[in-house]
């Protein structure tokens, strides 16, 4: 008799109990009743993680602040004081004429002990690398596959001259960087190692290996540098280097390194060629002898930013502990 | 205009191939025109134009900043989407269109019968179904296998009701023979197609040789209808009159408009004001990038501006910000909106906690579009019969003349002193008796086991018939005309002579009965207690049934009472002449029907008044208690009687008995003394006002269609003042009305009914519930939602609503934040790269950005609970917050913008200052400021998010985890603008130092103030979310808002407002009360053009959304 009625009662639990085990989670999903956990924004939870925060991020405020502070730096500005006193008032018209000399020296001082290897940088100052009309104005399918690429619309207005097309093309190529800088130490001149300064990845698949320069700064407007034709892109590392845009007006990209160690008191002099211009829209440019640390060139910001972060946090949890003894909820 | 449909008609007729085929197409596209329809709708709206005219813009190179994919990409996806979605739906209309298309049919042409598919149907051809056929088209009956030519249809696919209804042939086709069927001819006169499917006004006349001497006139009881399905009948033969899309069903069929919500709304909104932020910060930027470009970039010669420019030159850098701004109005909000929608429908289908386990109906979510509505819904707007109540009616008690039956329990069917009565023969009772179970449209069908089941169109007239055969009057059989009836074991045989239908008009039925013992003529009439008892002949009392209806009534009883009248001979030929007169006539057929049905219903003696008990369905005061807390308003509308509604009304805590709530009657027959009771109640609407004081208004049908008609300006004031009221005696179109009103004051109403007559309503409103019950499908078809059960509404509401209001509140803001947050360091970044809109991202970036990093976290806080289920039930004014849009307004949408900016300076400023220098890779800075925004959003939806299950870690960690797997694939293709830069970064300790400063430097602000807030200014969902999850007991929520028309305080304990139904007290409640008569009285002249008031007081109640 039992047996018998069974199966009327089943019908009804059977409506109510999910058996199979491996569609509870779908049933507790679709019945919006998954397992939650459900954190509460505590007193003790939050001024912890406040203090933690402010723990965690003040030795790591002092360490990255140290690791910057290591770094010895020299900076130099040299694109007003290599103009002729006759030209200071008109700078344009003496980079504009090709027939002054451009070289000029500079003496620089070394302050600190400097450990190799030293980089040296050029920096400008409002240079606008990122410019929409710039930054767009190159081809890297041409600069991989040189001239066997026709896909250079995007090179406009510097894709071709006199007819012929220009390798490689483009505004930044075509703005090339060209001063360039001897460094003396005393009576010895220093070797400055211009070799892997650009990215690998970039000499290795960005630039072609069998792409060599054509065509390139024939134009009635000559811009910036010239390159040595029966050298392939790939070795062209100055070029590489500039083609590798900077995002802001303020930047600075790798010349070279020095491969010793730079003591302290040690006077180098510096015989630049001062060819590129900058002087028509008041663009500043410096040279820069610069060691690294772990964190990179010399930054204070990210130590500032974690000490002051840190120590915000920290005050933050002192004001919420004394909160919640003053009104205790 | 008229069509002329020739029966039998063949190739030679003048009307053949006038009317289209018997073809039926809801489709909505066909192969070819799917592309264009399809793309035309989905452009009309305004946010697809404004993206395709954005990924136009992008096309043109010289002022994109990003490749074109990045908006063609997602536009086409989302295209591709909806487009497939429609034309999968169009495709199953069309399987389903194909299936009842190809149905094999018998039909008669050229005298001859065939088998054919049914869409090859013609107008005027003869239709032959057999027993539980499908009804292929409309058809006009011209003969059945009965040979009273009755026919039995099941229209339940048609209008929901599952009763079977008697179709009958027309009387100048009674008596055709069998065989002459085929060869009929004749001309039936129709009006053209319309969707009325209870009415059809035509006229058939046959031609020779079956000449009738006259028009016969047809009716809807002459036709058998599309979708109807024969039964009971062996067989039954047609004219097809209406094919096709014509037929009635296939008028009836309608693409309803679709349901906006105020939710969507208020998201167009935003997107509009966020469109006329970017069109400024377009213009603005545009002129300064302009300028800039005439006074610095010109010296720029690196940049090598052409010095004279083409004249749309000054345009381009403004439209090159236009598309770098373009992304502020996400592209994927309207994708992610349709999936969560969609979702949340899901979430009510799947509900178990909303099936019905006694039908074993799940709710359904029909449209899936409006879920976040029923989170804000302001007023609910009931239907009584069916919604509230079972609508099981059973028979209680009655008065037999002047004797009250019904024992202590209340049940008459077990009172002795009735069955004794019966037993003894009483004449009075047995007449009372005979009324109740032939007095009616009933059909008795034994079933296979022998026993006797009764097919009903309406509920009460079951409830007799079974009352009657508990009593020992059975009806037993219903043989065409003939009844039997079988009174202890007396067998007795009635023949109906003819049926005097009910109408809401006459609000009474009758038949005329010939007794075939002594050939007697006898009317019987049953209706409602205005209908009858004046009918009443001079000499009788009614006093006593008038007693008893009111004492019934307030006992939540419906009455019915019962007369009869013998009849004689020649007053019933004299009168049979004039009724047959008045049902051929062609115009005004009802009204002249009612007019001769009147001189016969008069001087009726009245046997006496049933009540009829509809009991309340399980759960509805507690829902209707808890939704109310919640600050909903009820309004009851109802076709029932005043009495009855009111205590109905007071048994489902609808409205407060008589020290805590006030009732005040709005009636009267003419406009003058309707105005003064309206102006009346208004007055003392007002004063109440500021009282914890629930007070309601009653308004009756008559007086409901003056005051809308005359005085709808202070109606619309008291419908905004009054939180509740009872409207009785309603018809579907005044329920309608009402709805219109509250909508047009804006407020969110939802309509809930269950059967045809509420389906207008529900309709109207912005949220329709139908109730699947036993008044049919109708309503639950038409609506938006459909539950098995009332108190399902709370769930739906509190639940699904409100879960639904958060999660899209959340999600929509949270979209409109990502996308601006990457938009700010756009325009940030245009500063400093010379305004010329040079994008800081790379187009895979930026396109990957909106599609994939940020869209998915936040789709999984459709999981996100902020409280329990069950906090949510005991607390139900935390509505209150998604009623008055707490959570998605232009106050915090302010709120997330200023996050976004907050973000974006955050991510900006650290970016540009920790990779000065050499590091200052245009790519590396890029990667750098997105990874940042990638970190931010992830940990801004950690944040937000209340309740953390499986999924919403595997999607926010999972997100970030795949964020980094996916650009180290990019960064792995040589070919790519970004080829190892992700590497290079994810070497550099500094990155990393880089992205944990973002972290804590953006979300510490953040989360001290959510703490803050959190702790010391919590709003009232904070602080239930601290009781439930600390598990303190949580004593009084208190006022969330003192304007909130004080609703803790009027409905405070439970236990004082749930009078239970049964209560035998009477409760002087309306206008007899002395109380509220005085209240009335002392009102100056109400001007009602009062406008000022007006607006005052709706200005109070409206001071809610912020």
């Amino acid at each position: 008799m039992e047996i018998a009625s069974g199966p009327s009662t089943d019908s009804s639990a059977a409506r109510t109990i999910p058996i199979d085990s491996s569609s509870t989670v779908l049933y507790e999903f679709k019945q919006q009743n998954l397992p939650a956990c459900k954190p509460v924004l505590k007193p003790s939870y939050v001024i912890t993680t406040f203090l933690l925060l402010g723990f965690i991020f003040l030795p790591i405020g002092l360490t990255t602040l140290c690791a910057s502070r290591t770094v010895v730096e020299i900076v130099d500005r040299y694109d007003s004081e290599c103009v002729p006193g006759a030209f200071r008032g008109n700078k344009v018209s003496f980079i504009k004429d090709s027939s002054l000399p451009k070289n000029c020296s500079r003496i620089l001082k070394v302050r600190k002990h400097m450990k190799a290897p030293i980089y040296i940088y050029y920096q400008l100052d409002n240079y606008y690398q990122n410019h929409r009309r710039y930054v767009k104005s190159k081809s890297d399918q041409q600069l991989l596959h040189g001239l066997n690429s026709s896909n250079t619309g995007s090179c406009e207005p510097e894709e071709s001259n006199n007819g012929l097309p220009v390798v490689p093309c483009g505004l930044i190529a075509w703005s090339l960087f060209n001063d360039t800088y001897t460094l003396i130490r005393g009576t010895k001149k220093l070797s400055i190692n211009r070799k892997n300064i650009a990215w690998k990845s970039d000499r290795d698949s960005k630039f072609g290996k069998q792409v060599y320069p054509h065509n390139f700064q024939n134009g009635t407007l000559i811009g910036g540098g010239k390159l040595d034709p029966n050298i392939p892109l790939s070795d062209q590392e100055d070029l590489i280097v500039w083609m590798r845009t900077a995002a802001f007006p303020s930047f600075r990209k790798l010349y070279g390194r020095i491969e010793e160690d730079l003591k302290a008191d040690d006077v180098i002099v510096v015989h630049l060629m001062n060819n590129y211009n900058t002087y028509s829209f008041g663009g500043k440019k410096k040279l820069v002898l610069s060691t690294s640390s772990w964190l990179g060139g010399r930054n204070d910001f990210l130590g500032v930013a974690y000490i002051s972060v840190g120590g915000s946090s920290i005050i933050l949890s002192i004001v919420f502990l004394l909160f919640h003894i003053k009104i205790p909820r | 205009m008229k069509r002329f449909v020739y029966i039998n008609d063949d190739e030679s007729s003048p009307t053949h191939g006038l009317y289209c085929d018997n073809r039926i197409s809801n489709r909505k596209y066909t192969l070819f025109n799917f592309l264009p329809k399809n793309l035309m709708e989905q452009f009309s709206r305004f946010m697809n134009q404004y993206f395709l005219l954005i990924a136009c813009l992008q096309l043109w190179s010289l002022i994109t900043p990003v490749n074109p994919a990045s908006t063609w990409g997602p536009l086409i996806f989302i295209f591709a989407v909806s487009a497939t979605k429609e034309a999968w739906d169009d495709y199953n209309r069309y399987l389903s269109d194909k299936t009842a298309n190809e149905k094999q049919v018998w039909i008669v042409r050229k005298g001859i019968k065939q088998h054919i598919q049914a869409q090859d149907i013609c107008v005027g051809n003869l239709v032959w179904l057999r027993e539980n056929d499908e009804v292929p088209c409309d058809l006009v009956l011209i003969g059945t296998s009965d040979p009273q030519g009755l026919c039995y249809v099941e229209t339940a696919a048609l209008d929901g009701e599952i009763d079977l209804k008697t179709r009958v042939i027309p009387s100048a086709c009674t008596g055709i023979d069998f065989e002459l069927l085929h060869k009929i001819k004749g001309v039936i006169e129709c009006p053209n197609p319309d969707k009325d499917i209870r009415r059809l006004d035509a006229n058939l006349r046959l031609f020779p040789p079956f000449i009738d001497n006259d028009v016969c006139p047809l009716t809807i009881k002459n036709t058998i209808l599309q979708s109807c399905y024969l039964r009971n009948t062996e067989w039954a033969c047609g004219v097809a009159v209406y094919t096709g899309n014509e037929t009635k069903l296939g008028m009836s069929r309608g693409i309803p408009e679709p349901k906006l919500t105020a939710m969507d709304a208020m998201i167009d909104k935003l997107t509009g004001a966020i469109f006329v932020f970017q069109i400024v910060v377009v213009i603005v930027l545009g002129i300064a990038g302009n300028v800039w470009k005439d006074t610095e970039a010109r010296k720029q010669w690196y940049v090598l501006y052409p010095d004279n420019d083409p004249w749309y030159e000054l345009l381009v850098i403004p439209l090159r910000f236009e598309l770098l701004c373009s992304i502020m109005i996400p592209i994927s909000i309207k994708v992610s909106l349709d999936l969560v929608k969609s979702l949340y429908a899901k979430f009510i289908d799947w509900d178990r906690e909303m099936i019905d386990l006694e039908t074993d109906t799940p709710s359904h979510a029909t449209n899936t579009a409006i879920s976040e509505d029923l989170g804000q819904v302001e007023y609910i707007l009931t239907d009584k019969t069916g919604t509230l109540t079972e609508n099981k009616m059973v028979f209680k008690i009655c008065c037999i003349s002047g004797n009250f039956y019904g024992n202590e329990a209340g049940d008459a069917s077990k009172d002795k002193r009735l069955l004794n009565a019966i037993s003894s023969g009483s004449p009075d009772v047995v007449r009372f008796l005979t009324v109740m179970a032939i007095c009616n449209t009933v059909i008795p069908v034994r079933s296979k086991t022998g026993d006797i089941v009764y097919k009903a169109q309406s509920q009460d007239e079951d409830a007799l018939v079974h009352a009657a055969a508990k009593l020992n009057m059975v009806l037993t059989n219903k043989n065409g005309n003939i009844l039997e009836l079988r009174f202890n074991t007396l067998a007795i045989q009635y023949e109906v002579l003819e049926t005097l239908e009910f109408t809401s008009d006459r609000k009474r039925m009758s038949v005329v009965v010939r007794d075939c013992q002594n050939g007697n003529i006898l009317l019987l009439s049953k209706g409602a207690d205005e209908a009858i008892l004046p009918c009443a002949s001079a000499g009788q009392q009614t006093r006593i049934f008038n007693e008893a209806v009111e004492q019934y009534s307030q006992l939540g009883l419906r009455t019915l009472c019962l007369a009869w009248r013998e009849l004689k001979e020649d007053e019933y030929e004299e009168w049979s002449f004039m009724f047959r007169e008045a049902n051929s006539t062609l115009v005004d057929r009802e009204w002249r029907i009612a007019e001769v049905c009147q001189r016969l219903e008069k001087d009726l003696e009245v046997l006496g008044v049933t009540a009829i008990e509809d009991r309340l369905q399980d759960g509805v005061p507690e829902t209707i208690y808890t939704l109310r807390k919640a600050g909903i308003n009820f309004w009851m509308l109802t076709g029932d009687k005043q009495n009855t509604a009111i205590q109905i009304a007071l048994s489902c805590n609808f409205i407060s008995p008589e020290p805590k709530g006030q009732l005040l009657l709005i009636d009267g027959k003419t406009e003058e003394e309707v105005g003064r009771s309206l102006e009346r109640v208004l007055l003392t609407m007002r004063t109440t006002a500021s009282e914890p004081k629930d007070v309601a208004f009653v308004i009756d049908g008559w007086a409901l269609e003056i005051a809308l008609k005359h005085y709808w300006k202070a109606f619309t004031e008291l419908a905004i003042l009054s939180r509740t009221a009872i409207c009785c005696r309603v018809t579907p179109s005044q329920k309608a009305q009402l709805v219109q009103i509250l909508k047009s004051c804006d407020y969110r109403t939802l309509a809930i009914g269950d059967g045809g007559n509420d389906v207008r309503m529900i309709q109207q409103a912005d949220i329709g519930v139908g109730i699947s019950g036993r008044e049919g499908l109708q309503a639950a078809r038409a609506a938006d939602y459909s539950i098995g059960r009332f108190r399902f509404l709370r769930r739906l509401i509190l639940v699904h609503g409100r879960y639904s209001y958060n999660r899209t509140a959340f999600l929509s803001q949270y979209s409109f934040y990502k996308s601006l947050l990457i938009c700010f360091i756009q325009i940030f970044f245009s500063f400093i790269s010379g305004v010329s809109g040079t994008s800081l991202f790379n187009s895979v970036s930026l396109m990957a950005y909106n599609v994939f990093y940020t869209s998915i976290p936040v789709l999984v806080s459709v999981l996100d609970k902020d409280l329990s289920e069950e906090t949510v039930m005991q607390h139900p004014q935390i509505l209150f917050y998604c009623q008055a849009g707490r959570l998605l307004n232009p106050s915090t949408f302010a709120g997330w913008f200023g996050r976004s900016l907050f973000h974006a300076v955050v991510v900006f400023v650290i970016s540009i200052h920790a990779y000065a220098f050499e590091k200052s890779e245009m790519e590396e800075v890029g990667m750098v400021a997105l990874s940042g925004c990638i970190w931010l959003q992830a940990f801004v939806v950690t944040l937000e998010t209340n309740s953390f299950t499986i999924l919403q870690h595997l999607a926010i960690w999972g997100n970030l985890i795949a964020f980094y797997v996916i650009n180290w694939i990019v960064c792995a293709i040589p070919s790519s603008g970004m080829y190892t830069i992700m590497f290079r970064l994810c070497r550099q300790p500094s990155y990393w130092l880089t992205i944990l400063l973002m972290v804590a430097a953006g979300m510490g602000p953040i989360l001290a103030i959510k703490y803050f807030r959190y702790t010391y200014r919590p709003s009232k969902i904070n602080t239930l979310q601290q009781a439930e999850r600390l598990g303190g007991r949580f004593l009084s929520l208190g006022n969330i808002e003192p304007q909130q028309r004080l609703i803790e305080k009027e409905v405070a304990p439970l236990s004082i407002t749930q009078p239970k139904n049964r209560n035998p007290v009477y409760e002087p409640l309306l206008s007899d009360s002395p109380s509220t008569r005085r209240s009335f009285g002392q009102g100056t002249p109400f001007d009602f053009f009062q406008s000022q008031s007006r607006l005052s007081s709706s200005y109070s109640r409206n001071c809610k959304d912020n």
